[in-house]
């Protein structure tokens, strides 16, 4: 259909005329909600001539003319000014006595009218809408409300008994129409139960952050009283709506995560609807099960064989939903997706193509070597004829086999070059990219064919970011390499064929070639009149990098300190730094910018951080989880923190408690910054208490400042002069408590920090162990103001808290130092050594894990990966109060029986540190 | 073709048809007078924001009432609704003194737009009941309605509550009208 926009909006000037057309202008505001919804954009005076005009409609009473004009006023909204305009006249059509029709439509319209301030004028009639007996108007009302949370999150939570009211709603509109019959003779009679859908969405929104109200809702609707007495007064919990049994589920999850105690009740439940006899509800409680990240193989098993019996289904969306779940479910646990071998390679032939391409990636998963040659050569067959979409599933899971087969990599590089050829767009592109790349890296054999295939692609590349990637590529790994002339040969190409940033991306390239270590005086010649010839390029950045590249060839030192650096700062430390270097106008005058301040991270650790990056990326985008999205993000950070604490997360952390550190007066003396931070935070309090108590630790350069973050999670509570008592036995003569700086109030969910400072009186470093405990002043106060009661002096009252360590690890920053090797050498004078029997340990593992827990230093290469379970050797780097480097080697040795025998020896550039890092494990 | 029937039944049966803008500052009773003359009744009136929209027929003639909210936040809207209208009603509270310098100035200021260069204009002195209300004779000077010369304007007693003087504006309007 072809319509013109300002053709339609000179139309749209009949609005104005009386008497109003109402089939005439039904037609022109389709017309223009059919532009709307193309995507046509419209500016703001357009639309709000347009909302005007159509304002006028209101005059007129034809009942489908003004559905209309509900709708389109909703699309404008956003679009025009002063929709306010209309308020009025919705108000009044949403009233009792007006048609059904017009009610349920005006609280749509009007939600998207109103702002915030003008809701408590409209609450009175929204609530009531919301337990209308219509099931239009009362999903209205719901599907209203849940919008306006966003806004008005105060307002709407007000709502919840009118919102269980509708949820527990007794099925009115039926059981009036078998029995009453006359009294809803209008009304739209509806079978789908969708009132219970908007209800128990809104319904959780409101209640997420109370668990237990949470799992009450979950509970209610369990089923479980259902033998008590069906048909009778049991059913006034039962979900008949589908899509609410599905939210349900998903709740039901949220509270296990939460809370593992509840995991095993709640695991009933899902079993039990796993055997729901509607397949959409049982999808989702299999689909749950198999998420969940604590499962064990037994209660995978019933998933499982509820998803197997769903593959042979003949409806394609529920084969689709079983194949894609068993999918993600291949990537953990390939083992319980094996029995479903046999179904899935049923469906490699299934007509339509989303379920085939999951099928084969997901046998590839759960397949062994010898199948993996069949399969590769079925998908060779149907490339061409999926999206792009499915082709990056395919490319992921051939790059995720690289890793599992090796020995296969011819197969999988044929593969990936074909596909390389054949049409498809840049992501599909990148992920094959990424996939040969992840060969040439990790499997040795293939990889001058790999980077053969790669120089091929760039031969024929239209994406300009694929060629740089590749152009990079080659400069890292080609002057390894047996021949690097070859390759040397296809960058070269690129500079006389393309765009200026691949021109610029090869220009680099070729830097690398002429300043590897290896590269002869020939290449390096050769690399050079390359270079040279660059000089002349039209382009600026080619110019320059062929100059640097010329440059940095010349000498050794320079081509190792430049080309080779195989470290980098912590980019996301260093943005932050620079902000608010060029936010401070004094500071750029006062000193120029500290690049010793900013954490170094190796080549290798910033190639793992964008790693886990990707997988999270693709993890979400594979199993959807949208909704369990923010609860999984953040414990997937918590474990990444724990695992990997020393990588740019933890260096950005630092920079937020430095912010944090310099507000507060009474630290101010203290120094600018803390010279070292912990980088995780201790939990000194259990889970779910009343009081969440974590400690930080902040090394200043004669100072030591514990940081207690505290949140009050009762909402009925205010807690003032809330600080921490800290005593310690150990401490005498080391440490000196200073000075306290307690949190002056501190309501529910708002978490505030308390702050207890000690001055070192010498520069011993002590391992101690404080007795810490909350102390405060207890407000009771209203939950929904958060202010206290009048004429509530409060009382004291104190709460024990975990004990708090300090150790010499705490005054060393884990940071990557480049070149470790040479600075080892470097300071030799100053080793400390000493040889520990530790018999407690029963593996390497758990050994270096304690070892590097206690000297908090940052594990270089594969430190905290033992190859053999009988020695292992590992290195890490650190800076002793952020400023004396130091290195610790280990070496250890595990006998089964006598436990495990190590070796560490300590090098600092301050020899008193290497002595104090060795006693740290004594 | 519809229109030109539509026309000639009207010139039969003598129909008319007036489309009127009331307007005036905010709680000066103008959805209050909209529902006496649209129900006879005296409906209980919350600010409007936005507008009403009401037909009312009197002695033949069809008046479409556009009543738009006075507040502050709305009266710049005010000039949406000028196009097409044959009348302006303004409503003025006669008890409210401080503020009949402001009506004054809105009025002036939708007069003097082009789109309401030929519309009659009718001023209703409301809230007659009250004690300290200006007669209508002060409520024109205030108003500064002398110096119209170019229109046709009529000041008006009434009362929104009990209907009073509504219907004697409305007749002035349909004497009044021009006929296309």
């Amino acid at each position: 259909m072809h319509l013109d926009h300002s053709v339609v909006l000179q139309e749209a000037r009949a609005f104005n005329e009386t008497p109003i057309r109402p089939r005439q202008s039904r037609l022109l505001l389709a017309k223009i909600v059919f532009l709307l919804y193309r995507g046509d954009t419209m500016s703001t005076t357009e639309a709000t001539n347009l909302f005007f005009s159509i304002t006028k409609l209101f005059q007129c009473k034809d009942m489908s003319l003004r559905q209309m004009v509900y709708l389109t006023i909703k699309e404008l909204s956003t679009i025009s000014e002063d929709v306010i305009m209309v308020t009025s006249s919705l108000m009044k059509d949403m009233q009792p006595n007006s048609e059904i029709t017009y009610r349920a439509n005006a609280i749509r319209a009007l939600c998207k009218i109103v702002d915030p301030s003008m809701l408590p004028g409209i609450e009175r009639f929204l609530k009531a809408a919301i337990v209308e007996k219509s099931p239009s108007i009362t999903s209205s009302a719901l599907v209203s409300s849940l919008h306006l949370f966003n806004e008005a999150k105060d307002v709407v939570r007000r709502w919840g008994n009118e919102v269980s009211e509708a949820l527990n709603g007794k099925s009115l509109s039926q059981s009036s129409s078998f029995f009453g019959g006359s009294s809803s003779q209008n009304q739209v009679v509806s079978t789908s139960n969708i009132v219970q859908y908007h209800a128990i969405g809104l319904l959780y929104a409101i209640r997420q952050h109370d668990r237990m109200a949470v799992l009450k809702l979950v509970q209610t609707f369990s089923g479980q009283n259902k033998s008590s007495g069906w048909m009778g007064s049991g059913s006034s919990s039962v979900l008949r709506s589908n899509s609410a049994h599905v939210m349900l589920i998903r709740y039901a999850v949220r509270v296990m995560e939460g809370d593992p105690s509840l995991a095993p009740q709640l695991h009933t439940l899902l079993e039990e609807w796993i055997r729901h006899r509607s397949d959409m509800v049982s999808l989702e409680a299999a689909r749950a099960v198999c998420q969940l990240k604590e499962v064990t193989d037994k209660q995978l098993t019933a998933a499982v064989n509820a998803l197997q019996l769903f593959l042979s289904s003949p409806k394609a969306v529920v084969r689709f939903a079983a194949i894609r779940t068993l999918n993600v479910l291949a990537r953990t646990h390939p083992e319980a997706v094996q029995p479903c071998n046999v179904d899935m390679e049923g469906l490699i032939t299934d007509s339509n193509r989303s379920v085939a391409t999951f099928a084969i990636t997901t046998l590839l998963k759960t397949g062994n070597e010898a199948s993996v040659e069949r399969l590769m050569k079925q998908m060779q067959g149907f490339m061409a004829e999926i999206s792009d979409e499915f082709k990056i599933i395919v490319a992921e899971a051939v790059r995720s086999l690289c890793g599992k087969f090796p020995a296969k990599h011819g197969l999988f590089l044929g593969f990936l070059s074909g596909v390389l050829r054949d049409e498809g767009g840049y992501e599909f592109k990148r992920a094959a990219i990424e996939a040969i790349v992840d060969l040439a890296k990790h499997v040795g054999e293939c990889r001058e064919v790999a980077l053969g295939h790669l120089c091929e692609f760039i031969e024929d590349c239209e994406f300009t970011k694929l060629s740089v990637r590749v152009l990079h590529f080659l400069g890292e790994e080609g002057p390894g390499t047996a021949r690097p002339t070859v390759y040397i040969r296809h960058i070269y190409n690129r500079v006389v064929l393309e765009n200026a940033v691949v021109r610029a991306a090869a220009v680099s390239a070729l830097a690398k070639f002429g300043a590897a270590p290896k590269a002869d005086a020939a290449l390096q010649r050769s690399v050079a009149v390359l270079l040279t010839r660059c000089l002349d390029d039209r382009d600026d950045e080619v110019r320059d990098r062929a100059a640097w590249g010329l440059r940095m060839i010349g000498g050794e030192q320079t081509r190792a300190r430049y080309v080779r650096d195989d470290s980098t700062f912590s980019l996301a430390v260093l943005e932050r730094r620079l902000v608010e270097y060029c936010a401070d106008p004094q500071a750029a005058r006062r000193a120029r910018f500290d690049f010793g301040g900013v954490p170094r991270i190796s080549r290798a650790q910033e190639e793992e951080a964008r790693h886990r990056v990707r997988l999270d990326a693709m993890d979400q985008v594979l199993t959807g989880a949208t909704l369990s999205a923010p609860a999984a993000n953040s414990s997937a950070k918590d474990d990444v923190a724990q695992g990997d604490a020393r990588g740019a997360g933890a260096a950005e952390r630092v920079v937020e408690y430095a912010r944090q550190l310099a507000a507060i007066p009474a630290l101010a003396a203290f120094g600018e910054r803390p010279l070292v931070s912990s980088q995780r935070a201790v939990e000194l309090s259990e889970a779910e208490t009343e009081y969440v108590v974590r400690c930080v630790k902040h090394v200043y350069a004669r100072h030591v400042v514990f940081q207690f973050d505290v949140t009050n999670t009762i909402a009925e509570q205010v807690l003032e002069q809330v600080e921490v008592a800290m005593e310690s036995d150990d401490i005498a003569g080391v440490l000196q408590p200073v000075v306290a700086v307690p949190i002056p109030v501190l309501r529910c969910d708002t978490p505030g920090s308390a702050y207890v400072g000690f001055e070192r009186l010498g520069d011993d470093v002590v391992a101690a162990s404080f007795a810490c405990s909350l102390r405060f002043v207890v407000k009771e106060c209203d939950p929904a103001t958060g202010e206290p009661e009048e004429g509530d002096d409060g009382f004291e009252d104190d709460y024990s808290l975990e004990a708090a360590d300090i150790g010499p690890g705490d005054f060393m920053q884990a940071t990557y130092l480049p070149d470790s090797d040479a600075l080892w050498e470097a300071l030799a004078e100053s080793e400390a050594v000493e040889t520990f029997a530790l018999s407690s340990f029963t593996s390497i593992e758990e050994c270096i894990a304690s070892v590097s827990e206690l000297l908090n230093m940052c594990p270089l290469d594969n430190a905290l990966a033992p190859r053999s379970k009988a020695a292992h050797k590992a290195a890490f780097t650190g800076k002793w109060l952020g400023q004396a480097k130091t290195i610790a080697r280990t070496r250890m040795a595990f006998q089964k029986g006598a436990g495990v025998t190590m070796e560490l020896a300590v090098r600092s550039e301050d020899p008193a540190v290497s002595e104090l890092v060795v006693s740290a494990i004594a | 073709m519809g229109g030109g029937i539509s026309k000639m039944l009207q010139k039969l049966f003598g129909n008319k048809e007036m489309r009127i803008l009331m307007l005036g500052l905010d709680a000066a009773g103008k959805t209050t007078i909209l529902y006496k003359l649209k129900l006879n009744q005296s409906v209980t009136t919350i600010p409007t924001v936005g507008f009403n929209v009401e037909t009312v027929t009197y002695k033949n003639v069809k008046f479409n009432v556009w009543d738009v909210g006075g507040q502050d936040k709305i009266r710049p809207l005010w000039r949406h609704y000028y196009t097409g209208t044959q009348a302006l009603i303004f409503v003025v509270d006669s008890a409210d003194r401080d503020r009949i310098d402001e009506a004054r100035t809105e009025l002036h200021r939708i007069v003097s737009d082009r789109e309401m260069k030929d519309c009659l204009l009718l001023v209703f002195a409301n809230k007659q009941d009250l004690p300290s209300a200006m007669t209508p004779a002060e409520v024109t000077e205030k108003l500064g309605l002398h110096r119209m010369r170019d229109r046709q304007w009529y000041v008006h007693p009434s009362c929104a509550t009990t209907g009073e003087g509504l219907f004697e504006g409305l007749s002035w309007l349909s004497q009044n009208i021009k006929t296309p």
